[in-house]
């Protein structure tokens, strides 16, 4: 805030305003209520505006920071919305779930004695106010080249090649698999944390540009990439995530109740099993057992309190330091009374005559030498087995990139983790004119690094076909 | 979107669509389906592709009302679309010139065998068939199936036609009798599947069969598919649906088809009653 003239900046990060544990606990409407106008503005004004701002460079998509949020503190919030989408198509979804905390806001210099800019809620508040008020324009877009380009998969990194590419002039068709577009974006990401009219809206706005979406639609079996080739599209690039879920290989892990995180959310997500009005089915246990710790457990957890459980139970091989969910989800699914048991490990899932699962026997783990990730290996401590009763066991340990494609196209260089091998800084693959990005390539990753990786792909299919 | 070209009541609540839908009917083969939905808010679900013709760019699916999803499936029309359908998905049969090939299907599961069936006889097989239902009122694509196949064995639970019995005793007569086939393909609810397969294998025939366990996305995403066989989780969307019959776990797999038999009961009949309070008004 200015007084005089001088700057005197808050030390902290103004919060944003949430729904209530108690309440939120129990509906599928979004925690955070976002910043008002005001709350906006001071925000913007803890800004340095640093003249080599790191924040840029910490942000996978290099959105102009300093310059969105110098017209967020002046209150010329629309502008500052047109400002981020010049590199970012999908700024209300990256100011929701982007770890800043990792990227922009752990470069900015006002963390180093008290609280980042935060960036993320600044973004999150100018595309959520560009979009309410109707103020969403949509730009000018170079005239036609005639180079067609297919993308396999409208996630985060097939959403973010397609908009640059139409920007560009590019024809662009999106093949998605599944009914809705958006990737885990719908199927992953429940609502409370991403509302699906938000990733609706990003995808319209796409469209706008120019972007054909084709749902229903299999790269790999409704037609091949080759097949996509011959019927005259210039390029395709491979955004077809991380879609193969891992489980336990523990005993019993095929019983009735034992869901994949996958499954269990896109039956709530995509499926909209938590509404009266939708008829997919999803067993809403009453003790609930999630077993994993990165941001997809906390989903999980937080989406089977919501469908009613009591209680929602994470079961976490380490500690809480090395858990890979985000602190701030760690923290949301605490308040709204998700139950944490760690340093523990499933060695079966228990069920009863019918298959139908009563519960999970588990052992003790400690903490060992540091292994290949740098956080400390978990040990089984002999003779500590016990059991947990849940009637839902949902398994968030990860997955690993979708086969579909690489084995429908053999000629597509592969790693052995069953991941298309693409340049990191092209995203080029072994077959000509064929790019990919995003979970397909790293494994399990980050929205924004998939978009990041959409958008290098898409320079390099310009600079290859221009 | 996917027009109804025509639709046909095949038996009592049993129902072939023709649809358009000229990429699926272009790409498919024997033993692939498509997963579709209805309508906005309905559930997706798995349904064999029982014909196709690529030329004219349809394909057919034959489903049996047994929930809700397929009530509000049998409530479309001609000329109505169906919302979503995507496909083809799973992999295609394993066809080539085996010789004698027996083709055995059980209530439903006789649509699915009818392409696998053709596609047998168009590479070159001497196709035997044997399909059976559980009263005659439920026996479909009987002469479908006498056009692919060198005999046609026909047996109901009832004996309302064809010999009285299950497929799985007219099989045993024939083996009794000495015949011999090369490769078996057997369809239709877990438990006759199971009992047909027993047979087949210890008269030493390479047995293959289809499954249809609970499918969400049908790209290997959800796992909802999963079955074991050999020791192995296999994941039927992606990697089947069919399978070799020696190593398939019966018991596991027809546990899972039960996860949500409440729902399905109970949503039926709540929806029937809807039905039959919206005809009233």
């Amino acid at each position: 805030m200015m007084e005089n003239g001088e700057t005197r900046r808050s030390m902290h990060k103004i919060p944003m305003r949430e729904q209530d544990p108690a309440l939120r606990r129990s509906n599928f409407r979004e925690v955070p209520f976002g910043y008002s106008d005001g709350e906006a503005k001071d925000e913007a004004a803890r800004c340095l505006q640093c003249r080599k701002p790191l924040c840029i460079e910490g942000c996978p998509v290099n959105v102009q920071i300093p310059q969105f949020i110098g017209l967020v503190a002046k209150g010329e919030f629309a502008a500052a919305a047109r400002t981020i989408k010049e590199t970012n198509a999908l700024p209300a979804v990256c100011g929701r779930v982007c770890p800043q905390e990792e990227q922009c806001e752990l470069q900015c210099v006002l963390g180093k004695k008290g609280s980042p800019v935060a960036i993320g809620n600044l973004e999150r508040f100018v595309a959520d106010y560009e979009r309410d008020n109707g103020l969403v324009v949509t730009p000018q877009v170079k005239p036609r080249n005639g180079k067609r380009v297919a993308i396999a998969g409208s996630g985060p990194a097939g959403l973010t090649c397609a908009g640059e590419l139409a920007g560009q002039g590019f024809d662009v068709t999106i093949f998605e698999a599944l009914h809705e577009a958006g990737g885990v974006l719908v199927y992953g990401i429940p609502e409370f944390r991403l509302p699906k009219a938000i990733v609706r809206a990003e995808v319209g706005y796409l469209e706008r540009l120019g972007v054909k979406i084709e749902k229903n639609f299999v790269v790999g079996r409704t037609a091949t990439i080759d097949e996509l080739m011959e019927e005259g599209y210039d390029a395709v690039f491979v955004g077809s995530g991380a879609g193969l879920p891992s489980f336990l290989g523990v005993k019993g892990e095929n019983g009735i109740g034992v869901y994949s995180a996958n499954e269990y959310l896109t039956r709530s997500n995509l499926m909209r099993a938590f509404a009266d009005d939708a008829t997919t089915p999803i067993m809403r246990g009453k003790r609930v057992i999630t077993v994993g710790g990165g941001n997809v457990a906390m989903d999980a957890a937080r989406t089977a309190l919501r469908l009613g459980a009591e209680p929602s139970t994470v079961v976490y091989r380490r500690s809480e330091a090395e858990m890979p969910a985000r602190r701030a989800e760690i923290h949301h699914a605490r308040e709204e009374g998700v139950e944490f048991r760690l340093l523990c490990t499933p060695t079966e899932i228990l069920a009863d005559d019918t298959g139908r699962v009563t519960g999970i026997s588990c052992i003790r783990m400690e903490l060992g030498a540091p292994d290949a990730s740098g956080r400390r290996r978990p040990v089984p401590v002999a003779g500590s087995e016990f059991t947990i009763d849940g009637d839902v066991v949902v398994v968030a340990v990860g997955n690993s990139p979708n086969p579909l494609i690489p084995n429908t196209a053999p000629d597509i260089a592969t790693s052995k983790r069953g991941g298309i091998l693409a340049d990191e800084k092209t995203g080029r693959t072994s077959k000509r004119r064929v790019y990919a990005g995003g979970d397909i390539v790293t494994g399990a990753a980050t929205v924004i690094l998939a978009m990041g990786a959409g958008k290098v792909a898409a320079r390099s299919i310009i600079e290859d076909l221009q | 979107m996917a027009k109804i070209l025509r639709k046909e009541v095949l038996a009592e609540r049993v129902y072939r669509y023709r649809l358009d839908a000229p990429r699926i009917a272009k790409k498919r083969r024997p033993g692939q389906f498509i997963i579709l939905r209805p309508v906005q808010n309905s559930e997706r679900i798995p349904l064999t592709i029982a014909d196709a013709d690529a030329t004219a760019g349809w394909i057919d699916i034959i489903f049996q009302v047994v929930g809700r999803t397929t009530v509000l499936l049998s409530m479309l029309n001609g000329g109505d679309n169906i919302l979503d359908l995507v496909g083809p998905l799973g992999q295609p049969t394993h066809i080539e010139t085996f010789g004698r090939c027996l083709c055995i299907g059980g209530g439903v599961g006789i649509a699915p065998l009818y392409p696998i069936a053709r596609g047998l006889r168009d590479a070159g097989n001497d196709v035997v068939t044997i399909i059976g239902a559980r009263t005659q009122s439920l026996l479909i694509l009987r002469s479908d199936f006498e056009s692919v196949s060198s005999e046609l064995h026909v047996t109901t639970d009832d004996g309302t036609s064809g010999r009285k019995g299950f497929v799985s005793n007219v099989f045993q007569e024939l083996a009794d009798k000495g015949e011999k086939f090369n490769v078996a393909f057997v369809i239709g609810p877990v438990m006759m599947m199971k009992v047909t397969a027993q047979l087949t294998l210890a008269a030493g025939i390479k047995t293959y069969v289809s499954l249809n366990p609970i499918m969400v996305d049908g790209t290997g995403m959800c796992g909802g598919c999963r079955v074991t066989v050999d020791g192995r989780t296999r994941f039927a969307c992606v990697e089947g649906p069919e399978f070799d019959a020696a190593g398939i776990d019966w018991n596991e797999m027809a546990k899972r088809l039960t996860s949500y038999r409440g729902f399905e009961t109970e949503s039926l009949e709540k929806h029937e009653c809807e039905l039959e309070k919206a005809v009233k008004e």
